[in-house]
């Protein structure tokens, strides 16, 4: 499917999918494999978190032997401090400058805190990180973030693991229209169509998560969600038809048997 | 005294040192370590000595959204 629409490009790389899979919520293991073969992702986000024991780095050795490219967020941290340190954890552990920025107000609502969020990306790009930031649906700090650096923008539909889907259609194309770099809708998919509306908006891919790995059946929402974002991007470049509040026949009216 | 991961820990003269008594391993794969809010590259392991009151970090990849 992925060779019907032209390569998402972030900071300058083309990657093989508009699909980005989140880990969070897997409940075994044993799914890595099917399910990144179901999704094809063209990256796959985890965490970085205290270990104490070698068994916790069973996910990554999954990920890794499956072959996938990761990217490390910042889940979890409140303040621009906590998240540049894990950013450079992250980027010693796992050798990559690419982060998805997350800095939120508060665990509760897990929206980002936009002032540490801009702080932290200004930060990043200064210590050369390539930085794609989770935000808000707002596009004027989108566009600040950019301005700050960012390689994207990952917007959320609504929040973290709520799969609402994308509440405010409007603002997310307002954030599409507001900068030039890849907009990546991020939390809030709960199945297929979600990812098929923002594709549609105009995003240029959809992180999932949780739609995933909390599905009934994680592996077919994984290939469910892959057909979606491809058949979204689609539709996007094909051009829908103007909405009409009247009916407009689409069978000819000359020639009609009376 | 250390502290490692939030925990208080007893003396390790090195990070090396440390990850071998925490981990069994000195230099397990997918970790990262910070020492006072700095990280430590994975080659001054070895050599990069702790002292009295250092606050160390010590990380993987988990699952994450």
């Amino acid at each position: 499917m992925s060779s019907l629409v032209p390569d998402l490009v972030i900071a300058g790389e083309a990657l093989s999918s508009r699909l980005l899979l989140g880990t969070g919520g897997l409940p075994r293991t044993s799914l890595v494999e099917p399910v990144l073969e179901a999704a094809r992702p063209a990256l796959v986000t985890v965490s970085i978190r205290r270990t104490s024991s070698l068994a916790d780095g069973g996910l990554l050795a999954a990920l890794q032997a499956a072959g996938v490219r990761l990217l490390p967020n910042t889940a979890g941290c409140l303040s621009a401090r906590e998240a540049v340190l894990t950013a450079e954890l992250a980027r010693e552990a796992l050798g990559t400058d690419w982060v998805k920025l997350e800095v939120v107000g508060d665990e509760r609502s897990l929206m980002p805190d936009a002032v540490e969020l801009l702080d932290a990306a200004e930060e990043l790009v200064r210590r050369g990180f390539v930085v794609l930031p989770y935000t808000t649906d707002d596009p004027v700090l989108a566009r600040r973030l950019v301005d700050a650096g960012c390689a994207a923008v990952m917007p959320l539909g609504s929040p973290i693991g709520s799969g609402l889907g994308v509440l405010n259609p409007h603002a997310i194309a307002a954030v599409r229209a507001a900068v030039e770099v890849p907009v990546v809708l991020d939390a809030g998919v709960g199945t297929a169509s979600d990812a098929a509306l923002a594709m549609e908006l105009g995003c240029d891919a959809v992180l999932a998560a949780t739609a995933v790995t909390r599905a009934e059946d994680p592996v077919a929402m994984a290939r469910a969600l892959r057909l979606a974002v491809d058949a979204g991007r689609l539709a996007y470049g094909a051009g829908r038809v103007p909405r009409r509040a009247e009916a407009r026949a689409s069978s000819p009216l000359i020639g009609l048997v009376r | 005294m250390i502290t490692c991961n939030g925990e208080t820990v007893g003396d390790a003269a090195t990070v090396a040192d440390l990850l071998e008594r925490r981990l069994g391993d000195a230099r397990p794969h997918g970790v990262a370590v910070a020492v006072n809010g700095e990280v430590v590259p994975r080659g001054e392991w070895a050599s990069y000595p702790l002292a009295e009151g250092d606050v160390v970090e010590v990380v993987t990849a988990v699952q994450g959204g």
